[in-house]
């Protein structure tokens, strides 16, 4: 890294660079050697960030149209689609930007977990992660308890209840959360005030999230250490700039998808009625990036039980660095973690799938097995795994493998110490 | 430096932090408890109702202080039933008699005690009440039977103001 020995070219930007090192930061993300192997996976950290970016520019522009009051905020948004210049184009932005987010929030965890990001020396990065994933949870929610439709009063009323779970002091908590004996509008104003709070937050978690990523560099598809930075890194920019960018634009269309041709099909169209605190919708279901949790609350019996189980499904992978006892990162070369992954992922899908439905019958059976195996994965799958599998032999450099570009490794070696 | 010395900074520095701590509790605490309800929404204590509309079998629904209050006029197997049950079949037993002081009337907060939905009238495997949200059934007496919540609907403090109003609260 070329941090130290950075001078700006010009006469002005040594003159500020001495006093504020703006430059040498500067400098150092565009220089900041990559690893040259890094697949389009890689590159949802560059999309959520952007996620974040649209979701406070749409924030903000909401918030100078939108009521925080119980009589009139369900009308204010109306107004805002109807009334207001470019409303419904902000509003559907914003509205659909929290499930993109989440969706690339996913695929992001998900890569970690396949290529092993979260294990030493990242832990730290993939903490923050976690508790930004949280902090995102906690904002998501609270926005879609803004409109005061059916769902964002009923979802309120329901999740602020799960604190009514704790022992003793439960239900004074959710009084203390409400601002009175139910929702009502002391609840809107205050989830109004933390949901504006929450994004800066996390934009906070984030620097600390790229800097933390910045001290060792970032993990690659073959979960080795870079040997030589000359041969195994790439500058950030502009090779890794042009990737992300081009993915960027991949996943706009995606999002443009829903914003222009299905503004709503993420959404419940029991939001679209004003909060009645009399009648509790037939059914209620949480947004589809909540529901693999709320499928493992409800697979639970019993109240308390239940919530600690769906907290513990979230907290259990901040340890995750401690869990996973192997010592190989990658997936690619551990094959029977690679198996055990994906039958992971289509666990969390078929968790989120019956969240979806009634918790009865066939619906909550295989919640409950499907819980069963999510915590055993975690607790149990994975120590045992570090020491009974018998991992594959990992390139000797990230160069290998892509100058080999053949199964015979030791070829490929032949090769790559000829050209040293 | 001598050890007198020392001990002296030391109690300095623990009898600095501790007032300091103390005024940072004193200074949290008005944030924190702005929270809790204010004083116009306790002032919304209590509310009658007129009940003299109400058939037998019928239910009326009524808000007070935000929730939902059902306000029941049994029919005489509603009661039969709610009464004949066992208290080991419980899962929080309480006697219908403690429940329903005069038995034609049950007067419940209409909240499910898992996580705060409104139950429906007339349904579950109970014949009471069930909460569409997470599956909870509830019998004739409002009692929990099946599901989920872990108590029996709520019974509020309520009296008979005259033979058709009943205050709440």
């Amino acid at each position: 890294m070329s941090d130290h020995d950075y001078r700006p070219k010009s006469k002005v930007g040594q003159w500020f660079n001495d006093r504020l090192p703006l430059l040498t930061l500067a400098n150092h993300l565009t220089d900041y050697p990559t690893p040259k192997n890094l697949n389009y996976w890689w590159t949802f950290g560059g999309i959520l960030t952007f996620c974040l970016i649209t979701q406070i520019v749409t924030g903000l522009t909401l918030a100078m149209h939108y009521i925080a009051h119980a009589d009139m905020a369900f009308e204010s948004v109306e107004h805002i689609m109807r009334d207001v210049n470019y409303g419904w184009l902000i509003r559907y932005i914003h509205a659909n930007g929290a499930s993109m987010f989440f969706l690339a929030v996913y695929i992001h965890i998900f890569r970690s977990l396949f290529y092993g990001s979260y294990k030493a020396p990242r832990e730290i990065i993939w903490i923050i992660g976690i508790i930004i994933y949280l902090l995102m949870m906690a904002a998501a929610f609270m926005g879609y308890v803004l409109p005061w439709g059916q769902m964002s009063f009923w979802g309120a009323t329901v999740i602020t209840n799960l604190f009514s779970a704790i022992p003793l002091v439960g239900e004074g908590i959710v009084t203390w959360l409400w601002g009175g004996y139910s929702v009502d509008n002391p609840t809107l104003t205050r989830f109004f005030t933390l949901h504006y709070l929450i994004p800066f937050l996390i934009l906070g978690l984030v620097v600390l999230h790229i800097w933390a990523l910045h001290v060792p560099g970032n993990n690659n598809p073959v979960g080795i250490d870079v040997k030589k930075p000359s041969k195994d890194t790439v500058p950030f920019h502009p090779y890794i700039v042009i990737k992300d960018g081009f993915a960027l634009l991949m996943f706009m269309i995606v999002f443009a998808f829903f914003v222009f041709y299905a503004p709503n099909i993420l959404g419940h169209a029991d939001n679209y009625i004003e909060a009645n605190p009399m009648v509790t919708p037939a059914h209620i279901v949480p947004e589809w990036y909540l529901l693999p949790f709320y499928a493992i609350l409800r697979s639970v019996p019993d109240k308390l039980l239940g919530v600690v189980a769906m907290l513990s499904a979230i907290l259990i992978l901040a340890v995750l660095p401690w869990l996973d006892t192997s010592k190989i990162r990658s997936a690619v070369f551990r094959p029977l973690y690679k198996q055990f992954y994906w039958i992971l992922v289509a666990d969390v899908l078929i968790l989120g799938y019956v969240g979806a439905m009634p918790a009865e019958g066939l619906y909550l059976l295989i919640a409950r097995v499907a819980t069963a195996y999510y915590f055993l994965h975690f607790l149990v799958i994975l120590p045992v795994l570090g020491f009974k599998e018998k991992t594959l032999p990992v390139p000797l450099s990230i160069t290998e493998p892509v100058l080999g570009g053949s199964p015979n490794l030791a070829a490929a070696r032949n090769k790559e110490s000829k050209i040293e | 430096m001598s050890e007198k010395k020392t001990k002296r900074r030391d109690f300095l520095f623990t009898a600095t932090t501790a007032v300091g701590a103390v005024g940072a509790a004193a200074v949290v605490w008005p944030m924190i408890d702005q929270m809790n309800p204010d004083a116009s929404v306790k002032a919304l204590a209590s509310t009658e109702v007129d009940v003299s509309a109400l058939t037998p079998g019928n239910t009326l629904t009524v808000l007070w202080r935000g929730k939902p209050v059902f306000i029941r006029r049994r029919t005489q197997e509603e009661i039969d039933e709610a009464r004949a049950v066992k208290m080991e079949d419980l899962i929080h037993p309480e006697k219908d008699e403690d429940r329903a002081k005069n038995p034609e009337w049950l007067v419940m907060l209409g909240v499910c005690t898992h996580l705060g939905c409104v139950p429906l009238n007339d349904k579950g495997d109970y014949n009471g009440w069930f909460c569409p949200c997470h599956g909870s059934h509830y019998d004739t007496s409002g009692r929990i039977r099946k599901g989920p919540a872990p108590w029996n609907m709520e019974v509020p403090k309520y009296e008979f103001v005259d033979a058709n109003t009943i205050k709440i609260g």
